[in-house]
């Protein structure tokens, strides 16, 4: 995978730019993104390469936890932000994509109303609310993926940073942000299907969401959008305004100090972060085919927090690889000995705080500079965030 | 006229009630009536027999109203049956000697109609005013507050004339008021009773009143002294709406002081770990459920060895769960936390981990339902402090115990060598550790602290709430919020935020419903910690800074 000898354009010098291991991850990403359709529809189900269909979305359902992942790790690897409130920008982000399925059920629900969905009939509505208006249209349901969980992330943050929020405070409050949405979406008033949510879904763009085809296409979109957002993470980690957000992360009054306005910087990054799990939201909800208010529940923001500390905080393709292994570990565990799993995520959070401070990837690549340092002396390719004790 | 002399009988037969074996004969004649086809004469024999003022009078009554009175065909006598196999098990009415097994063809049912039904509750309540029992004197007061029969003004006049129970003349003189009201003979009878009536609050006055007003609205050329008893029925309901809504925000802030007091119970061990101590501890809430646990476990075990004490496991679950999570605590702080200070994130992340184990373990053991923690007799029932404000026992007596355990937590810290080394630690750690303060040991006792006095809370949740392995999950956010909002590092503002957090709570749920009150309340946190990002009662100096 080497793109240097290629002519530079914007987004090869994008791709150019990155270090070592991201261009590994992006050829593997690639490599998944071809062989996995691939192999779903032409080798022959009896075969040992052949993927089913259910593992295609459930691979799809891994990708786009990734990028809701690789959307905390940009905040808390890079800029030390601990939101335990991320979930809530990946529900939102699924509430609208589920909002335009909803929409597309049309009158195939089970009342047949073509204009209100299943659970409007069912609690006496007459009218659509206004802030379903629209949600027809897929062009204005994606541009609502995007800005929903911004604006909140905006709003959020242009407070709480300004007012200097910071640490676990700022995590007390994020986590209190999505426990009063959890409880809001659980009221059946606000018009967002209460306590079921959104589900029953039938087509997207005219697709039927059960059909293979569409399964593989969505799950190569989960593959673009996953490569696409670490590229944009990794452009914004690698270049000076990234520096600035690691020192923000290090040492925030001696960042303020020497003259950058933090909370900018800070505002920035979150209101991106927000906006990839948003997109990631609304990746999960065609594939899982439901969205419901436990979504938004603490635990599950929490949860995410893990995935990122387990695959290595502050390194992206760390976040990726500790989702896409816990979410694994999950449901194997959860099928083959569901009483275990708590006692195992408990004990990976445990395990991992004490003995992995820096994750698979962050104490692997201790390892590895210190395999070299015997062989050839210290001669570091380690960032010094990374070694630091 | 009849009307008249009717009360004036029923006032006499009551006058003579002490004599009531005197007349009893007439109960036999009075009640013949009973007898006869006609509606308009069983209504005049139920005076009659109500008028005898005859005990038994009550239970021949009664048994009519409860379709239980029935006609022997053979000899015209009047008898009580009860249902049984292959007929009635009937007894004579009058003498109350059994007559046994009466097939349901010997027997005819003396039928009632509306009209008499409610003549005949009236009646029963006149008769049992003067009954020995006043508890029941107090129930037929009020039932005749309820229905208000014009018959019943001189019998509830006499009865209220020879009434020395205090706990039943209030409610006397009030139903006398409510038929004053309704049938006084003059317009300043009827002022007067109003008087009466509008010095009391509770809503069943507020009701009757609101009914009169409507029914004297409705009238088509109203005099003009009616005309002012209209405004006076009015000025009445405004005089009870203005002490209703104040006994309503007693009872408010009542009910927000006892959600307070939960919340301080459940907070107040966090704003040890982590005001005094800095440390996020995230299986908090599994202390509270561990303590919930442990009285579960307490009652059990009184239940099936020592089930005289039952009443009493309550009380000696306290200690132990102060004893068993507090354990738990230093058991968490010796084996994970020590190795994380200063590190307040990673905390955060490891003792989720730990809440998340503790959780399934308590699940693997009692299972997933929820354990049934009985409350004890001396916690059940209500405190009636007045019309329309009552208060429950065990809800007073948690907010006792959340004052309790809050002062048990300032002397300690405040008062004892303990409390002084903790203080040392927290605000200097290497200078109280060259002191010779043992600073391993002041940092595992401190959590030790703070989860015990979760355990006690959890044993005064397990009497409000559910003992599930969910149950510190549901409190460890609020706990959070009141130790965020009310400042870390400080008791007293644990306390505050705890009381304005459950009283706010409680002024918003009637207008909002109680989710949209909570969501309010969290979004008005959130919106003060950007104003006061380190709460009401922050920590000053540059110690805030590290």
């Amino acid at each position: 995978m080497d793109f240097s000898s290629t002519k530079k354009g914007p987004f090869v010098s994008l791709v150019t730019g990155l270090p070592g291991g991201g261009k590994t991850f992006l050829g593997i990403l690639l490599v998944a993104a071809l062989l996995v359709p691939l192999s779903n529809l032409l080798v022959p189900e009896s075969s040992f390469f052949h993927v089913p269909t259910y593992m295609v979305s459930l691979l799809g359902k891994y990708l786009s936890f990734a990028l809701l992942a690789l959307s905390v790790d940009l905040i808390w690897g890079y800029c030390g932000i601990l939101s335990l409130g991320h979930g809530a920008f990946f529900a939102l982000g699924g509430y609208a994509m589920g909002m335009y399925l909803m929409r597309q059920i049309g009158d195939r629900g089970v009342y047949g109303n073509p204009d209100l969905p299943d659970f409007m009939v069912f609690l006496n509505w007459t009218e659509l609310p206004w802030y379903w208006t629209g949600f027809d249209m897929f062009p204005v349901a994606m541009t609502m993926v995007i800005l929903v969980p911004g604006i909140l992330a905006f709003i959020f943050g242009w407070f709480a940073f300004r007012a200097r929020v910071t640490g676990v405070y700022l995590s007390i409050i994020t986590q209190a942000m999505t426990y009063a949405l959890m409880l809001a979406f659980f009221r059946n008033d606000m018009g967002f299907g209460g306590n079921n949510g959104l589900t029953d879904f039938k087509e997207i763009l005219g697709f039927d969401l059960q059909s293979d085809g569409t399964r593989l296409g969505l799950f190569v979109c989960s593959v673009i959008a996953l490569a696409f957002g670490y590229l944009i993470s990794s452009f914004i980690t690698q270049s000076k305004l990234g520096r600035v957000l690691i020192a923000i992360r290090d040492a925030e009054s001696r960042t303020r100090f020497s003259g950058y306005r933090v909370e900018y910087y800070k505002l920035f990054v979150f209101v991106v972060s927000a906006v990839l799990a948003g997109i990631a939201g609304a990746l999960y909800v065609p594939q899982v085919g439901i969205i419901n208010p436990s979504e938004f529940s603490p635990a599950q923001s929490i949860e995410v927090v893990i995935w990122v500390a387990v695959g290595g905080r502050g390194t992206l393709w760390g976040a990726v690889l500790g989702a896409m292994l816990v979410n694994w570990g999950k449901s194997y565990f959860t099928g083959a000995l569901p009483e275990a799993w708590l006692y195992m995520l408990g004990g990976l959070f445990v395990f991992t705080t004490l003995f992995l401070p820096k994750g698979i990837v962050g104490t692997s690549a201790i390892w590895i500079e210190k395999i070299k340092n015997r062989q050839t002396g210290p001669a570091s390719t380690i960032p010094a965030y990374v070694k630091e004790e | 006229m009849r009307i008249i002399l009717k009360s004036f009988l029923a006032a006499l037969a009551i006058l003579f009630m002490t004599q009531a074996v005197a007349v009893s004969a007439d109960l036999t004649e009075a009640s013949q009536g009973l007898l006869a086809k006609g509606y308009k004469d069983k209504t005049a024999a139920v005076e009659a027999v109500a008028a005898t003022g005859d005990a038994r009078s009550v239970i021949i009554l009664e048994a009519l109203l409860g379709g239980k009175l029935f006609i022997q065909k053979s000899d015209n006598v009047l008898v009580i049956g009860v249902k049984a196999e292959g007929g009635y098990k009937t007894v004579n009415a009058i003498t109350g000697t059994e007559i046994g097994l009466t097939p349901k063809s010997d027997v005819k049912k003396v039928r009632i109609n509306n009209k008499m039904r409610g003549l005949i509750k009236g009646q029963l309540g006149g008769l049992t005013l003067l009954s020995d029992d006043p508890a029941l004197r107090m129930k037929a007061a009020n039932a005749v507050f309820i229905s208000r029969p014009k018959e019943m003004m001189a019998p509830m006049q006499s009865a209220l004339a020879s009434e020395t129970d205090p706990t039943v003349v209030p409610a006397m003189t009030r139903a006398l008021a409510a038929l004053e009201l309704r049938h006084g003979a003059t317009m300043a009878d009827k002022q007067a009773a109003l008087e009466i009536l509008s010095d009391l609050h509770d809503p069943q006055v507020k009701s009757l009143l609101s009914g009169e007003l409507s029914s004297l609205r409705a009238l088509q050329n109203p005099t003009g002294p009616e005309k002012e008893l209209i405004i006076a029925v009015q000025a009445g309901l405004t005089k009870i709406d203005e002490k209703l809504d104040f006994l309503n925000i007693i009872e408010n802030i009542f009910q927000g002081i006892s959600l307070g007091s939960v919340l301080l119970l459940a907070a107040i061990g966090l704003a040890i770990t982590f005001g005094v101590m800095g440390v996020i501890n995230m299986a908090h809430g599994e202390m509270v459920m561990i303590g919930a646990y442990t009285t579960y476990v307490v009652q059990e075990l009184c239940r099936n060895f020592a089930p005289g004490f039952l009443d009493y496991a309550l009380i000696a679950a306290v200690p132990l769960a102060f004893i068993v999570s507090g354990l738990c605590g230093v058991g968490i702080e010796r084996s994970v936390i020590r190795y994380l200070y200063g590190r307040p994130l990673e905390t955060l992340l490891a003792t989720w981990g730990i809440s998340l184990i503790l959780q399934q373990f308590v699940r693997t053991i009692f299972g997933p339902t929820n354990k049934e923690v009985s409350s004890p007799e001396w916690l059940s029932g209500t405190w009636e402090v007045t019309g329309g404000l009552a208060l429950t026992y065990n809800r007073i007596a948690i907010i006792l115990f959340a004052a309790a355990v809050l002062l048990m937590l300032v002397l300690i810290l405040k008062k004892t060598a303990f409390g002084l080394q903790m203080r040392a630690v927290t605000q200097n750690r290497q200078m109280a550790a060259s002191m010779g303060i043992r600073t391993g040991w002041v940092d595992a006792m401190t959590f030790g602290l703070g989860s015990g006095v979760a355990g006690m809370a959890g044993v005064a949740l397990s009497q409000i709430d559910n003992v599930s392995p969910n149950l510190g999950q549901a409190y460890i956010i609020d706990s959070f919020m009141v130790v965020v909002f009310g400042g870390v590092g400080n008791l007293w503002g644990t306390l505050v935020g705890a009381l304005s957090l459950g009283i706010t709570n409680k002024f918003l749920e009637p207008y909002t419903g109680a989710v949209l009150a909570k969501i309010l309340v969290l979004v008005a946190i959130i919106l003060f910690i950007q104003k006061r990002p380190r709460g009401l009662f922050a920590l000053k100096g540059r110690a805030v800074e590290s």
